[in-house]
C-alpha cells in the first residue's frame, strides 16, 4: 500500500478578521496550500472539510471552482480537523484517490462557547443552571489532577509563559506579546485554578493541507512530510468528560490515551522517538495532562519536566512551538489542522525563529475536545 | 405562599421532607447514572430502574464560576446581581459522581474531600409566578 504525504500547507492566520467570513478564510488557506504544492484546485480529486460555526465547508467550491470533485463535510467537534485528515488518509491509502485537500475554518463569537444542551443529548436544566461550560470542566479536571499528582500552580504558570513566548516569535500567531510570570500570576481568575491567561479564546481562521500518494510527492515539493498515522477515538465509560451530569465511580483512561496508543502502534513509533509535538492546550492544565496521557511522561513527572524546560523549543520534547491554542486561539474547525501545519514546517526546517534545533524528523499532533473525542497524527520526514 | 416546582422533573424527590437525588441503576450490570437513563451507558442494557441516590457525599473536585454565563444560562439574575457560584462533582455513597452547583462560592470554603449535603434551592420564577427549584450541595461542615 502507498504511503500518504502532505505536500501543501496553507494558513489564514488565526485571530480576528472582521472583514472576512469564515468561509473566505478557509478559501485563502486552501489557495495557499494548493499554491504551496505548485498545483491547482482542479487537480484535487477529493476534499474533506469542516467548520463548527461558519457554515458548510463544501460551499468553498463556490469560491475555489465548481470542478465536480468529491467534497465531504466533516463535523466532529474539536476533532473535526483530525477526522478530515483521517478520512483523507484512508482515501489515499485505500488507492481510491491520488491527491486531495483537507480544509478547516471557523469564525466564533467573542467569549466562551455557549453550547445548547439539546445538541448534546442533555435537558435544558443543565444549561439553565449554569453547568454547561467547557471552562468549568477543564478547571475541575486539572484541580483534581493537581491534587492526585502533585502539580503546582507554578507549573500552570510556566505553560502559559511558554505559550506566549513562542507566540511572540511566530509571525502568524494571534497573541504575539510575551508575558512575564507576574502578568500571568496576577491575571483575573476565570474558573479556579485557571485565570485569564491560562485559557485560549474562541477565534477565527482557516487552515488547509494538500495530501497525495507518497510515491508522487516529489512532483509537488522537495520536502514532503509523511502522515504515518491518523487516528480518532471517542470516550469510554468512566473517562472524565465535558458535559457530564454524572461520572462513573471508576475513572477510565481518556480517549486521548486510546487514540495515542493506536497511533503509535499503527506508525510503529514510540513516544521516545518524537522530536516535536503539538498537544491540545485549550487551557494550561490540558497541556500538562496531555503530556502524560499521550505517553510522553508519567503522571506527576510534568512538575519536573517543566522546571527543567523540557517542553521549550530547545528542550527534550518541544511542545506547541507556535504557541498552541493559547497563543493562536481556537477556531474549532481549523485548530487541529494548524497543529499539523506547524509540525510540517518544523519537519521541513522552515519554522523560522521557532525552529526546533537539530532537524527534527518525527512529529506528533493531538487534539482533545467535546464531547470526549481525541485525534492523534504522527508525521515523519 | 408562592408555589414551588422542580425546574425539571425526576432529578430529585419532590415534594419531600428529606429530598434526595434520583437516578437510574442498571438491572444487568448494576451501574448508576444521573439523571436517570432508560438504557445503560456502561453496557447498553435497556433494563434500568429509578433509584434514590441519597442526599450526601464528598467533594471530588470543584471550581468557581466567576463570570455570568451566556444563554442557555437562565436565572432571575442580572449582570449587576450575578454572584459567582461554586461547581463541583460530589461522590455519592454508590460511587457515582454528580455534577452540581455548590452553595459555597469562594476558594477558601472548598477543598477536595469535604463532606457535602444536598439542598433544594430556587433558580427563577416562571411566567405563572411559581418558583422553579433545582438541587445543589453545600458543605456539611465549615472549613
Amino acid at each position: 500500500m502507498t504511503d500518504v504525504a502532505i505536500v501543501g500547507l496553507g494558513l489564514h492566520p488565526f485571530g480576528r478578521s472582521p472583514s472576512l467570513s469564515g468561509l473566505e478564510q478557509g478559501a485563502i488557506a486552501a489557495r495557499a496550500a494548493i499554491a504551496d504544492a505548485g498545483t491547482e484546485f482542479k487537480a484535487m480529486e477529493f476534499a474533506f472539510g469542516g467548520s463548527q460555526d461558519a457554515g458548510n465547508a463544501d460551499s468553498l467550491v463556490n469560491l475555489l471552482g465548481l470542478t465536480g470533485l468529491q467534497f465531504t463535510n466533516i463535523w466532529n467537534g474539536c476533532a473535526t480537523g483530525g477526522s478530515s485528515l483521517n478520512a483523507a488518509y484512508s482515501a489515499i491509502k485505500s488507492g481510491q484517490y491520488d491527491m486531495g485537500l483537507v480544509v478547516g475554518f471557523d469564525k466564533h463569537a467573542r467569549g466562551a462557547f455557549n453550547p445548547q444542551p439539546k445538541d448534546w443529548g442533555l435537558d435544558d436544566w443543565y444549561g439553565e443552571t449554569g453547568l454547561m461550560l467547557t471552562t468549568q470542566y477543564f478547571a475541575m479536571k486539572i484541580k483534581r489532577y493537581m491534587h492526585d499528582h502533585g502539580i503546582s500552580r507554578d507549573t500552570l504558570v510556566r505553560v502559559a509563559e511558554k505559550a506566549f513566548r513562542n507566540g511572540s516569535i511566530t509571525p502568524t500567531a494571534w497573541r504575539q506579546t510575551a508575558l512575564t510570570t507576574e502578568d500571568i500570576e496576577q491575571a483575573p481568575m476565570v474558573s479556579e485554578p485557571l485565570n485569564k491567561y491560562m485559557f485560549c479564546s474562541p477565534a477565527e481562521g482557516g487552515c488547509a493541507l494538500v495530501l497525495c500518494r507518497a510515491d508522487i510527492a516529489q512532483k509537488y515539493t522537495p520536502t514532503p512530510v509523511l502522515l504515518r498515522s491518523a487516528v480518532v477515538r471517542s470516550r469510554h465509560y468512566g473517562s472524565f468528560e465535558v458535559f457530564s451530569p454524572s461520572q462513573a465511580p471508576a475513572v477510565a483512561p481518556s480517549p486521548t490515551v486510546t487514540a495515542s496508543r493506536a497511533a503509535f502502534e499503527f506508525a510503529g513509533i514510540g513516544p521516545g522517538d518524537i522530536d516535536v509535538a503539538q498537544l491540545q492546550d485549550t487551557e494550561v492544565g490540558a497541556e500538562i495532562m496531555h503530556l502524560a496521557e499521550n505517553g510522553f511522561c508519567e503522571h506527576g513527572e510534568q512538575e519536573h519536566w517543566l522546571q527543567e524546560g523540557a517542553t521549550e523549543i530547545n528542550g527534550k520534547l518541544p511542545v506547541n512551538t507556535d504557541g498552541g491554542c493559547l497563543a493562536n486561539g481556537e477556531p474549532v474547525g481549523a485548530s487541529g489542522l494548524r497543529q499539523v501545519y506547524e509540525i510540517c514546517h518544523q519537519l521541513r526546517g522552515t519554522a523560522g525563529a521557532r525552529q526546533v534545533p537539530n532537524t527534527p524528523k518525527v512529529g506528533y499532533t493531538h487534539v482533545y475536545g467535546a464531547p470526549g473525542i481525541s485525534g492523534v497524527n504522527i508525521l515523519t520526514t | 405562599m408562592q408555589t414551588q416546582e422542580p425546574l425539571h422533573p425526576g432529578l430529585f424527590s419532590w415534594p419531600d421532607s428529606a429530598p434526595e437525588l434520583l437516578g437510574s441503576r442498571c438491572s444487568d450490570c448494576g451501574e448508576h447514572a444521573f439523571p436517570s437513563q432508560s438504557s445503560c451507558r456502561a453496557c447498553g442494557s435497556e433494563r434500568t430502574e429509578i433509584v434514590g441516590l441519597g442526599n450526601s457525599g464528598t467533594l471530588w473536585t470543584w471550581t468557581i464560576q466567576s463570570f455570568m454565563p451566556k444563554a442557555p444560562y437562565f436565572t432571575d439574575e442580572t449582570p449587576e446581581s450575578f454572584r459567582p457560584y461554586g461547581v463541583g462533582y460530589v461522590e455519592l455513597a454508590c460511587g457515582l459522581k454528580v455534577e452540581s452547583r455548590l452553595h459555597e462560592n469562594s476558594a477558601d470554603a472548598l477543598q477536595i474531600g469535604l463532606p457535602m449535603s444536598l439542598e433544594i434551592v430556587p433558580v427563577r420564577q416562571d411566567d405563572k409566578g411559581a418558583q422553579l427549584m433545582t438541587f445543589q450541595f453545600r458543605s456539611a461542615e465549615a472549613l
